[in-house]
């Protein structure tokens, strides 16, 4: 047991700091602190997420987590997550993860070689933007019972159905999506795993607008869609094992640890800043406290995740840990919020127009202290985490039957 | 021992539920929202010709002459309706300033208070003050028989469609000094006052208000000058006593809601309602409406008692339903699974006003102090 990195992990801890310092500024990389956003376009805003994505790729440091031979680095398991913590810790525009980290492992894991050749080169370069095609109004916990159906017609798939929460659609080329191709046996058993051109006709997406004011889900509607038959990943009817295998993927680094402690440190500031009876709200005993066991709760988690990572770099994938490691994260990320809330006490209250997206830059109204800007917003939209990418409540039933064996 | 409703106070609750579902489902709600006036002009004036504008004053006054009760039976209902119209703030709030008024005051101001033709803000709240009513910097000084007021308030609720504003200034004393806080009706219109109007998370508006050099006369100021603090405190009470009465409204409908739409929203072959995970988050957000309404119906019943007893009832129920509100509401949108986040569905809505409710006029820290001071 040891709790120290390596002399050549801190050196390349240095090296990722020192490029990121050199290479990250959010005013380039304006996927975040975009001012006035109401008077950025689609297009302009689209450009905005993927310009920090464009820096690491052509760095060569877009998706350390593949395999080299596939345009991945053989960084080490530490190193990797010394990068996320770097990026983290400089506040760097998150990566749309729907192309890196869920589909890029499937295609590599089940594609054939023309999709390993033009899906991965998209996802790379950030040509092409994919988003997920996975839950319908009627199988949300309960995936397997999507119905959204593929019938053959010669060499294509006809595709005709109804998703839904497929995040930041507006900007997608492409989705992944699970379609029913079977109705016999399980559930499970007749689904497949289709690649879909968003520009193909008969597919209408419809934004969804959240109770953040927010614009970052949509149902995509598909009517007839014709999808040539090369575009099936893997074999027909296996679309769940393939879905499994993403959704476990979907889970590492979901955590959050570092940008957790990132908002924590922030959290500290606003709670230094804002006056309760004249003196700093932080040394309010009772509020002072809520933070000092949301740190505690960080560290095991971090730890935690450290055990997971230090597992996994022994070659033993992430198993139902991530499970932990989701629950733990999201309750962390809402109590951040929560106690943000509450620290700015009156100015909870303004309200910012709905043009905002969370974490991908918010319009910003002068009314109150610069700190409290979208604290409200931000609150309102951290309850979806503990919904999506499988509820707390289904991540509790994993553990129960994989780890109880209840 | 009697916690039910007399014939008159059930009558009131029909007429209000009839107003609501007349005037005020879902889609209507909306629709004045998201307007630029934000509230509803023909509302007010219906409510002013149901009477309800006059609930709490005497029938000399031109009022109705009821008790906390019926006030705390049209909050509930309004708080089931999510009502943006702002009936505490005038009625509840500044009534209850101008009601305890000089005669010439209350004569002045209160026929058109009830008549609906003026609407009222309480500017009490202040950048560096949080909850703390003490907390003042707004100064009023005089010369003469007159006063000079200035300063900033800030998150002033309905300040956007106010004509009138009841002020708390610091006449003397040091910046947290519970001596030498006054009170003084402000025209909105007078020289020296300007505003910032928003909308609010919770679809109503507030307004950041400034003054600067407002003149006012002798006639602004409410009861004696220095002396306002214990009545601020009363009137802070009354409006708590209130909030927590449209609080557990608002709870009542996410709870049916969120029973309904587990009854009915099916996954993995069964209505979702079956997991016994769910039922007993439900059986749990059941027992904090429960809490709620008991202490909801404690405060409003002791309103009149003696200061300290009375501000122990706010603060504690104030306390509960703080909590109540926060696990309701959450719950509420976590049971809804991805409905319970969107802007369509009304759940999202009843859990942003909670959660306003939370922080108005002090939260659930705030008044944990409070009470155990008062212990």
């Amino acid at each position: 047991m040891d709790l120290n990195f390596t002399k050549a992990d801190q050196d390349f801890r240095n090296e990722v700091r020192e490029f990121i310092e050199e290479n990250f500024s959010s005013e380039i990389n304006a996927g975040q602190n975009i001012e006035k956003y109401h008077e950025v376009t689609s297009d302009q805003m689209k450009e905005g997420i993927l310009s920090w994505h464009k820096t690491l790729y052509k760095k060569g440091w877009i998706a350390p987590h593949w395999p080299v031979e596939y345009g991945g680095i053989d960084w080490s398991i530490t190193q990797r997550y010394i990068w996320d913590q770097e990026c983290a810790n400089a506040g760097t525009t998150p990566l749309i993860p729907f192309g890196l980290t869920m589909l890029g492992p499937v295609i590599i894991a089940f594609g054939n070689d023309h999709q390993k050749d033009w899906v991965l080169k998209g996802i790379l370069s950030g040509d092409d933007w994919w988003c997920q095609g996975y839950s319908e109004p009627g199988a949300g916990s309960d995936l397997a019972s999507l119905r959204t159906k593929a019938e053959r017609d010669g060499d294509h798939y006809v595709v005709n159905g109804h998703k839904i929460w497929t995040t930041l659609a507006q900007y997608a080329d492409w989705m992944f999506c699970l379609v029913r191709t079977s109705n016999e046996g399980k559930p499970q058993e007749g689904i497949s795993f289709l690649l879909i051109d968003m520009n193909t006709p008969g597919i209408e997406v419809k934004p969804i607008i959240t109770v953040d004011g927010g614009h970052e889900v949509n149902e995509v509607f598909l009517e007839d869609v014709r999808v040539p038959v090369e575009n099936l990943v893997g074999e027909e009817n296996m679309g769940w094992t393939i879905a499994k295998f993403l959704l476990g993927n979907e889970r590492t680094g979901i955590a959050g640890v570092a940008r957790s402690k990132k908002a924590i440190d922030k959290l500290k500031d606003i709670a230094n800043s804002e006056l309760n009876n004249g003196e700093p709200l932080m040394k309010d005993s009772s509020f002072n406290k809520k933070i000092t066991e949301l740190e505690v709760d960080l560290t095991a988690l971090e730890y935690t995740e450290l055990r997971t990572l230090a597992k996994e770099s022994q070659g033993q994938g992430p198993g139902v840990e991530s499970s932990i490691l989701k629950i733990k994260g999201t309750e962390i990320q809402q109590k951040i919020s929560e106690l943000t809330l509450e620290a700015i006490g009156n100015y909870a209250s303004p309200y910012i127009t709905p043009l905002s997206v969370r974490n991908f830059g918010s319009n910003y109204l002068e009314v109150g202290p610069e700190h409290t800007q979208g604290v409200s917003q931000n609150y309102f939209g951290m309850r979806k985490t503990s919904i999506y990418g499988g509820s707390n409540e289904i991540q509790r039933n994993i553990i129960a039957k994989m780890v109880l064996g209840l | 021992m009697d916690f039910s409703f007399s014939e008159e106070q059930t009558l009131l609750r029909n007429t209000i539920q009839s107003f609501i579902q007349d005037n005020y489902d879902f889609d209507k709600r909306r629709e004045i929202i998201q307007s630029e006036e934000g509230m509803s002009k023909d509302n007010w004036k219906q409510l002013a010709e149901l009477g309800l504008l006059g609930v709490p004053f005497s029938e000399n006054d031109g009022g109705l002459e009821f008790s906390s009760v019926e006030t705390m039976i049209v909050a509930e209902e309004f708080g089931k309706g999510l009502v943006v119209e702002p009936y505490i703030q005038t009625v509840v709030t500044c009534g209850g300033f101008l009601r305890r008024a000089s005669e010439a005051q209350r004569q002045e101001h209160l026929p058109r208070l009830i008549s609906g033709d003026e609407i009222w803000a309480f500017a009490y709240a202040e950048p560096q003050g949080r909850f703390n009513l003490a907390d003042i910097k707004v100064s009023a000084s005089k010369s003469g028989d007159d006063y000079t007021l200035n300063g900033d308030k800030c998150v002033v609720s309905a300040a956007p469609w106010a004509q009138k504003l009841i002020v708390s200034a610091r006449t003397s004393g040091d910046q947290s000094d519970k001596e030498g806080i006054s009170l003084f009706i402000v025209d909105k219109a007078n020289d020296g006052v300007s505003t910032r109007d928003y909308k609010t998370v919770d679809g109503s508006m507030a307004s950041e208000v400034s003054f600067e050099n407002v003149k006012l006369n002798s006639s602004s100021l409410i009861g004696e000058e220095g002396n306002a603090h214990a009545l601020i405190e009363l009137v802070a009470d009354e409006t708590i006593a209130a909030l927590c009465a449209e609080a557990i409204g608002a709870m009542s409908v996410l709870n049916e809601t969120t029973v309904e739409y587990c009854k009915t929203r099916k996954q993995f072959g069964q209505p979702i309602g079956k997991f016994q995970v769910l039922q007993h988050r439900m059986v749990d957000m059941f027992m904090q409406y429960e809490q709620s309404v008991s202490m909801t119906y404690m405060v409003n019943l002791k309103l009149e008692e003696e200061d300290i007893e009375r501000s122990k009832a706010a603060s504690g129920a104030k306390v509960q339903i703080c909590n109540a509100a926060k696990f309701i509401g959450q719950s509420a949108v976590q049971l809804h699974g991805g409905m319970g986040m969107t802007d369509e569905l009304n759940v999202g809505h009843y859990f942003k006003r909670l959660s306003m409710i939370e922080t108005q006029l002090g939260n659930a820290d705030h008044h944990l102090k409070k009470y155990s001071l008062a212990s």
